[in-house]
Order: C-alpha cells, then structure tokens, then sequence
C-alpha cells in the first residue's frame, strides 16, 4: 500500500482533505496560506484577536520568532524525523548561518574592509558555509550509532559556541552590531526597517513556504525513500542497496543548510549577534518542538516549532496573583513537555506512518 | 600555546584533573547504569545532581552555617559531612526516583518510541532547573568552608590537599562499592540480567520494574556524593551547575563506553586530567572544545567507547 494511498482512505482531516478534487485543494490551500500571511492583523479580529496575540512583546515580532523557530524545527525534522538521526547541537548551524552573515556583513569584521557585502549578497555564502559545515560534521560522525551521534553532534554546537566567545576573529559578547537588513524600498521608505517587524515575517513566512515545498519533494524523491528506509532500520536498507551513508550526509546536509536559513534571517533582523545567543539550550528547545508536534511530519514540526516560540511569549508580561508568570516560562514550558508526551508519545500531530509502527509497538507492550 | 605554563604545572594540573575526573566519574555513572539497562540518555539526571548540591547547603543551613562562617573543628566537621551526604543522597535519589516515575513509567507502559523518553527527560531537567533557578534568582550560592583545604602531603614539587586525597577516595571506594553491587550480588545479578535482555530476564523472573527503579537510585545516590564534592571543591553552586558538568559527565561516560561501570571511572578520570592540560595548554576557555575533541578522536578509532559498552556482558 503506497503512502498516498492510505492518506486518502484514512479517517480525519488529513483523509478527508487528500479525497477533494484538486481543485478543493487548491482553493483552502490559498486560503490558509493568505490567513498566515495575514497573522500579523490578528489582534483586531474582535473578542479573540486579543486573546491571541502576546502583550509582553510586540506581537509581529513574536511572529517572526516564530517563523525562524519553524524554520529550525523543519530543518531538524529533516535530520530526527526523517532520517532517524538523533542531532542535539542543531543550533550549531544556526549560528554558523547568523556568524556567516554577520562576518560578511558587519563593520566589526575583520574582513570588512575587502567584502562589505549587502545582506542579500551574504546569503548564498552563508548558507553555503553551513552546508560545508554539516558535511565536515557529518563525515567523520555519521558512522557512529545513534546515541554517540548525539553527544558529538552536542559537542559541535558546544565548539562553535566556545570558539565564538572565545576568538577575537568572533568578538564573543562584543558581538557584531549593524548588521545590514535585507534590501527592497517602498515609496522611498525602505521595507525592512527597524521598528516595524511585519516585513520580516512576510520573509520568514516566504522562506517556510518554499521550504515546505523543497522538503516535501525530496521527501517523495528517491532521497526520501532511502531517508525512510534508513530510519526505520538501517541495517537492512544498507543490505538492500541503499547507501545509507551519502543520504545520512544528504540529511545533515539538507538540515544545516535550513538552519543556516534561519540564521541568516535571523541575523537580518536582529542586525546585531552576539555568543549569547546560540547557547545549548536553544537546540535542545527545538528538538522538544520537533518530537513533541510529531517528528517526522512537516505539520507537527510546525506546530512545535510554534508551540516552543509562542508559549515563552505569550507568558511574557503575565503575572499570576503576585507570581511572574514570564519568570517560570521554560518551568512551565518543561511540565507541559512531560504532559504532552506523556499523554501522546508519538507527538501532536504524528506522521501517519509512525503511529501505525506505534499501533504494532503497543501491541507486543509487556506489563510492566 | 603555552607548553612551558603546561610543564611547569605538569603535577598540579594531574592532581586537580583527577579530583575534578573523580567527581565527573561519580556523576558519568548515573548516565552509564541507565543507558546500560535502559538504552536511554536519561537527561534529567544533571538536575539530580543539582538538587543535591543544594541540599547539603539547605542542611548546613540549617545548623547556621554560611559561606561567611569559620572552619568547624575536626568532630563538628565529621558530623557535618556526615549529615551533608545524607541530605545529597536522599534527595539525589529521590529526584531520581521521581523522575523515572514522572516521566520515564507511563511512557513504558505504552512502549512508546525512544525519543519521546528523551524529550520528557529534557522536560524534567528544564523543569528542575528552572524552578532553582527563579528561587535563587539565577544568583549563586556560596557553600560553608567544612573543610579547609590544608596541603596533606608532596610528591616532588606538587603539594596534594586533603580535599583533593578525600574526593579521590571517596570516589574510589564508591567505585569499588558499585561495581561489587553489580558484579557480586543478587540484586547486581537481576541488573546485569535485564541490561543484557529484559525480556528473557523478565521470564526468569526478575522484576524489571523494581531493576529500572534501582538503578535510577543508584544512579541518584552517586550523585548526591558527587554533588557534596561538588560543593566543597568548587566552593559556589547555581542553577545550571548540573547542565555545564553533566555534559563532561556524559562525554565521559560515552569517552569510557557507556553503560560500562569501569568506562565510567576511567573516562571520567581521564577527562579530568586531559581538561586540565588543555586549560594549562590553551587556556581554561578551552577546556571543554578539548574535551570534544578527543571524544571524537577516540569515538572514530573505537566507536563504543575506550573499554566498550558492558554492563550486561560482563561476568560475576
């Protein structure tokens, strides 16, 4: 039974969504995509715009959060959820893509005097770096078994972290300042300018979607496949032909270069980084968003992704009786992880495919 | 690179990596006997240790004693370390305890996959954490000098503290006592059964669960030892005390071969030591890139670790 196949004689909404003719599709695909586009409005919808949006925060800023702690979920998704690769130091690309970018870019390089560049000009070489930096990663380690992947994956981000802070090349907590925004006027006003940051999620929004895209055909590409058949046992997909190796480095590849995205985006915005900002705790944030949406479905990750943006936000500002709720929001944020997964171990919005290996897991439970 | 500041401080440099590997080595073991039986990094065990750190504190607190106090006597001292290690062991190995049954039974009981027992791990530790870090304010707190650390002996030009000789027998002892638990008794027997197939051993008769909830205590228990030596080695805790040490504990574990009792001793010994020199060599900033890097030195040439993963596979 192909995949396609079950989508459409399964129940719920994604069964009812995969039976409409295509046009159906086309029509609340457009549709959803003008809402998000339209989120930043979202605090004048009455009675439950307010409820919504985060008042400790500007709110198109906590959109564009959003939007790069998405596009970090989708990219590890690529890595955890697709090929099965347990990468704990994910926010190591992250910042190779932000420091790339700021290295290029900022009056504070060293190398400023011979590039210079324009933010738009920076991307292509940054995003080539994080790629070169998931494969230098990715050589040496991705012949290790799972859980030595995650410790070395950890150190890596942990290097990147303690070489930022500590080189002068990288200025640690000095950090660079007056990093270019992305380019584009309107009326003679530039679009991305300081204080208004609904551009930025337009931009962000835009990445994600051809992101979606990108990911979706390659995961029903032969790359898929092979990503598939190595997640679900590695063994026998070498035996059978697939060359487990390329296509793990192909999924590192492929993931660093979208967490490299949202570094650059990132850096864009915020025109200022510095170490501070990739501590180890960011990258194991967003693999909770990864698994606890659903990994190895681009729907879940979203919604972790979301999820571990928005909560911490939307606390910001919220006090309950004399408590602060903003000062306990990863407290919060940690025993609503334990309840979430306790009660849906195979994440929010789990990807077909792994609840029914689920299904047949629950089966053969022992009592313990 | 300083290879002059290395040699010159050749022999201090050993000593203090191999009381700081000492700690880290207690520490790796809580790591090392979960993976062993379970297969599973338990991430929340770096907050079993934090809270251990803090409750000696509570408990010296609670006789009055301040980071500003003076050096207690040699019999006031024996009771205080006595009743320190207590308070770190028994909440060290509660927080353990509960932890296993907060978040790792009921996903067991629905035989869910094993990232989602990572990810309640990760929850619990963030939760830990952060709870210790708002009641302290993310300050630090200053530990009571218990014991003054007076030079003990020399060997050649390194003068060797008390603290430093305790730390390391304590260490050993601990050690020895584990590894005799686990290789030698009945209990350490029904360990090894379920570390080498649990359902084989679950036929033999051996309760699994009971096993699970025993190594997370054991596991707790070395902690909270490790936390004590913590406290008066360093002289401060704060709240993320037991995330920064509880990554060079794991990589030690790891360094050594996880869910292997002697792997865990010698990578954390070895790691300690091999920080040091790297601290005198380059400079403290990069003590920990050094230690990733020999880790994955080491992971390339024996992919399991230095003496490779047994719990189960070895002998009694």
């Amino acid at each position: 039974m192909s995949e396609k196949a079950s989508f459409r004689t399964s129940g719920g909404v994604r069964g009812w969504f995969g039976r409409q003719p295509w046009y159906v599709r086309a029509v609340l695909i457009l549709f959803f995509t003008v809402l998000a586009y339209l989120l930043p409005y979202a605090g004048d919808v009455p009675l439950l715009g307010p409820q919504i949006i985060t008042e400790g925060i500007d709110w198109p800023s906590a959109l564009f959060n959003m939007s790069y702690y998405v596009l970090l979920a989708l990219g590890l998704n690529v890595v955890v959820g697709y090929a099965g690769l347990l990468d704990l130091g994910y926010v190591g690309f992250f910042a190779v893509g932000a420091y790339g970018t700021a290295l290029l870019t900022s009056p504070d390089s060293v190398i400023y005097a011979d590039t210079g560049w324009k933010w738009l000009m920076a991307v292509p070489a940054a995003l080539v770096l994080t790629m070169l930096a998931g494969v230098i990663l990715g050589w040496p380690t991705l012949r290790l078994r799972g859980d030595y992947l995650a410790i070395v994956t950890l150190g890596f981000a942990e290097i990147i972290r303690i070489v930022a802070t500590s080189t002068t090349t990288l200025r640690g907590d000095r950090g660079f300042a007056s990093i270019p925004h992305p380019p584009g006027s309107w009326n003679g006003e530039p679009i991305f300018g300081v204080t208004d940051a609904i551009p930025y999620f337009w931009l962000g929004l835009t990445v994600i979607i051809l992101v979606i895209l990108g990911v979706r055909n390659l995961d029903r590409s032969r790359v898929g496949r092979s990503w598939l058949a190595i997640r679900e046992d590695e063994e026998a997909a070498e035996v059978m032909g697939v060359r487990t190796f390329k296509y793990k480095l192909w999924a590192f590849a492929i993931g660093a270069f979208i967490g490299g995205l949202g570094g650059v985006l990132f850096a864009g915005e915020q025109s200022f980084i510095n170490s501070q900002t990739f501590v180890l705790q960011f990258s194991i944030l967003v693999l909770a968003g990864v698994v606890m949406g659903g990994s190895g479905n681009m729907a879940g990750a979203i919604l972790g992704g979301v999820l571990i943006s928005y909560i911490p936000d939307r606390l910001r500002g919220l006090s309950f009786g004399d408590t602060d709720l903003y000062e306990y929001r990863f407290a919060i944020f940690g025993a609503a992880i334990i309840l979430i997964m306790v009660l849906r171990p195979q994440g929010l919005i789990p990807s077909r495919r792994r609840a029914m290996e689920l299904k047949d897991r629950e089966k053969e439970v022992a009592p313990l | 690179m300083d290879f002059s500041g290395l040699i010159n401080d050749f022999g201090p440099l050993t000593v203090t990596g191999l009381a700081q590997g000492a700690i880290i080595a207690l520490f790796a073991l809580g790591y090392t006997l979960v993976y062993g039986v379970l297969r599973l990094i338990n991430f929340a065990h770096s907050e079993v240790f934090l809270l251990g750190t803090y409750a000696c504190l509570f408990v010296w607190g609670l006789f009055g004693l301040d980071q500003n106090s003076a050096t207690p006597s040699v019999g006031p001292m024996l009771f205080y370390m006595v009743i320190g290690l207590v308070a770190a062991i028994v909440v060290s190995g509660a927080t353990a305890l509960t932890v296993e049954f907060v978040a790792y039974r009921p996903l067991r009981r629905r035989n869910a996959p094993p990232l989602a027992f990572l990810i309640t791990a990760i929850g619990a530790s963030l939760f830990i954490s952060e709870v210790v870090g708002v009641t302290t304010h993310r300050n630090q707190t200053g530990v009571p000098p218990i014991i003054q650390a007076r030079p003990l002996f020399t060997i050649g030009d390194t003068t060797v503290t008390n603290l430093q000789v305790l730390i390391i027998l304590l260490a050993l002892v601990m050690m020895f006592a584990l590894d005799r638990f686990i290789n030698g008794s009945r209990l350490g027997r029904g360990v090894r059964a379920v570390a080498q197939n649990p359902d084989s051993a679950a036929l033999m008769g051996v309760n699994k669960s009971r096993v699970i909830a025993l190594v997370f205590l054991l596991g707790g228990l070395m902690a909270g030892i490790a936390a004590v030596m913590y406290d008066l080695k360093i002289g401060v805790t704060r709240y993320d005390a037991g995330f920064l040490l509880g990554i060079d504990a794991f990589t030690a574990a790891v360094l050594g071969g996880i869910g292997n009792l002697r792997g865990a001793l010698l990578g954390g010994l070895l790691l300690g030591v091999l920080q040091n020199y790297a601290a005198g060599l380059f400079g403290s900033q990069w003590l920990h890139a050094a230690s990733f890097v020999l880790l994955v030195v080491i992971l390339l040439f024996r992919p399991t670790g230095l003496l490779g993963e047994s719990l189960g596979r070895s002998r009694a």
